[in-house]
């Protein structure tokens, strides 16, 4: 294989981590608010997080992403291929994202929150101070494993036009005839991607343990 | 959103069949894929060690890459091999290699957790290598691994619908075909997404179900 090919392989790979970052963070924020949603006392609020997550987990992503790349569309949003499959990307890891999020929001100990009460914190301040970094301490390990996932599951944006690692493999094996070889790198730097990803966790997981109960 | 019940009832034979299509590659990926992941679990437990690094390669290369991506290897890459597959085989093989390297992870974790004293006591009651897995490993592993194997199951079903990438007549692709020819596409995939969303739900309660009923048989974790 030509150099020529694998610079645009290893260039496709730039925007299969860009959209795989963007969607994981956004995926974060949204994740944030349906697990306090579920969390929450309201029985309509904790039904319909419960909703959200149980639809985004139960359906297939690639359904997902081709109705979200049809629907905008009629809904009057018309916004390029990237941002539907950024949108349905982000909106199919939060529902993932808010299940763990629950675990770890539940598992914030009562005394620190009634600790934070009596020294006069807000409810804002108790969250960015005391229950958002507990809670995404406890949920790391998960976190990096929707990472790899969504990394993964990038390859589907493919589908709808979007030009990834996915899908330049595809359009440069279209040109070469050369599918064995284009596919097999294609996989070559998801593997890889994802081995640094993982093992960059791995050395952030032990970096911040402390506080742990084991 | 209109109902048209002439359009819908010519599209039953064709979504009829795209069921079995879907039916067929999901149940027939999954039980090749569990059998498959039984043997590399095996292998690796008992096999030589040339052997285990080999299969753990595999687990791990299945493991991070995109399902797409061994698909799209399989289907256009595997005739430059020699291996010209149609759709809908190339298609369970796929989710039968995919799923089979998780499901092979998922046994191997049921083996480590059977405590080795009862490994050990039934070596020295003379109890051969293949009556140890039928008669101990398999009957004491069974209650932990149900619960990720139903979650895997569920995970293929979901993945059935990549297939219709490489033309496989599955569900997803069968709507798209005839969504993009009526103009009703949106509708067509909503529902199609409610319909995996209610088999997905099913599964998992059948899946619950199944673990309560062999709650039962639980032993004592050492």
């Amino acid at each position: 294989m030509s150099w020529k090919l694998l610079l645009l392989l290893l260039q496709a790979a730039g925007w299969t981590i860009v959209i795989s970052s963007i969607s994981i963070v956004i995926g974060l924020a949204i994740g944030t608010v349906v697990s306090a949603a579920m969390l929450a006392h309201s029985r309509a609020l904790s039904f319909a997080g419960r909703t959200f997550v149980s639809f985004f987990r139960g359906a297939p992503l690639l359904v997902q992403l081709l109705l979200m790349y049809n629907l905008l569309p009629i809904l009057g949003i018309n916004v390029p291929g990237m941002v539907a499959a950024i949108t349905a990307l982000s909106l199919c890891t939060a529902a993932y994202q808010a299940e763990n999020l629950r675990g770890g929001f539940a598992s914030v100990p009562r005394g620190l929150i009634e600790a934070a009460d009596m020294l006069g914190l807000s409810p804002l301040q108790q969250f960015w101070r005391i229950r958002a970094p507990i809670a995404l301490r406890m949920t790391l390990p998960a976190l990096t494993n929707e990472a790899i996932m969504i990394l993964k599951a990038s390859s589907l944006v493919s589908v709808v036009g979007v030009i990834e690692l996915t899908r330049m493999a595809q359009d440069l094996s279209a040109s070469t005839f050369k599918p064995l070889q284009l596919y097999a790198v294609a996989g070559l730097l998801y593997f890889i991607i994802n081995a640094v990803v993982a093992s960059g966790a791995r050395k952030l997981e032990r970096s911040i343990r402390w506080g742990i109960k084991e | 959103m209109k109902l048209d019940f002439e359009l819908i009832a010519s599209m039953a034979p064709d979504l009829a069949r795209a069921l079995g299509v879907t039916a067929l590659t999901w149940l027939g990926g999954a039980v090749v894929a569990l059998a498959l992941g039984f043997l590399v679990a095996l292998g690796r437990r008992y096999g030589p060690r040339a052997l285990n690094a080999v299969l753990a390669g595999y687990v791990e290369l299945i493991r991070g890459t995109p399902f797409l991506i061994q698909l799209f290897l399989l289907y256009y890459g595997g005739p430059f091999i020699g291996l010209s597959l149609d759709p809908v085989p190339a298609g369970l093989l796929g989710l039968a290699i995919y799923g089979a390297a998780y499901f092979s992870e998922i046994f191997r974790a049921g083996f480590e957790a059977v405590p080795s004293g009862h490994v050990e006591a039934a070596q020295c009651l003379g109890l051969t290598r293949a009556q140890i897995v039928r008669r101990i490993l398999i009957p004491e592993m069974t209650m932990l691994v149900l619960p990720p194997t139903v979650n895997m199951v569920i995970v293929l079903m979901k993945e059935t619908a990549v297939l219709s990438i490489i033309t496989v007549p599955e569900l997803t692709f069968t709507i798209s075909n005839i969504g993009s020819a009526n103009y009703a596409f949106v509708e067509s995939l909503f529902l199609l997404a409610c319909f995996y969303w209610g088999l997905v739900e099913m599964c998992a309660r059948l899946g619950r179900a199944a673990e309560k009923r062999l709650a039962r048989f639980r032993f004592a974790a050492a």
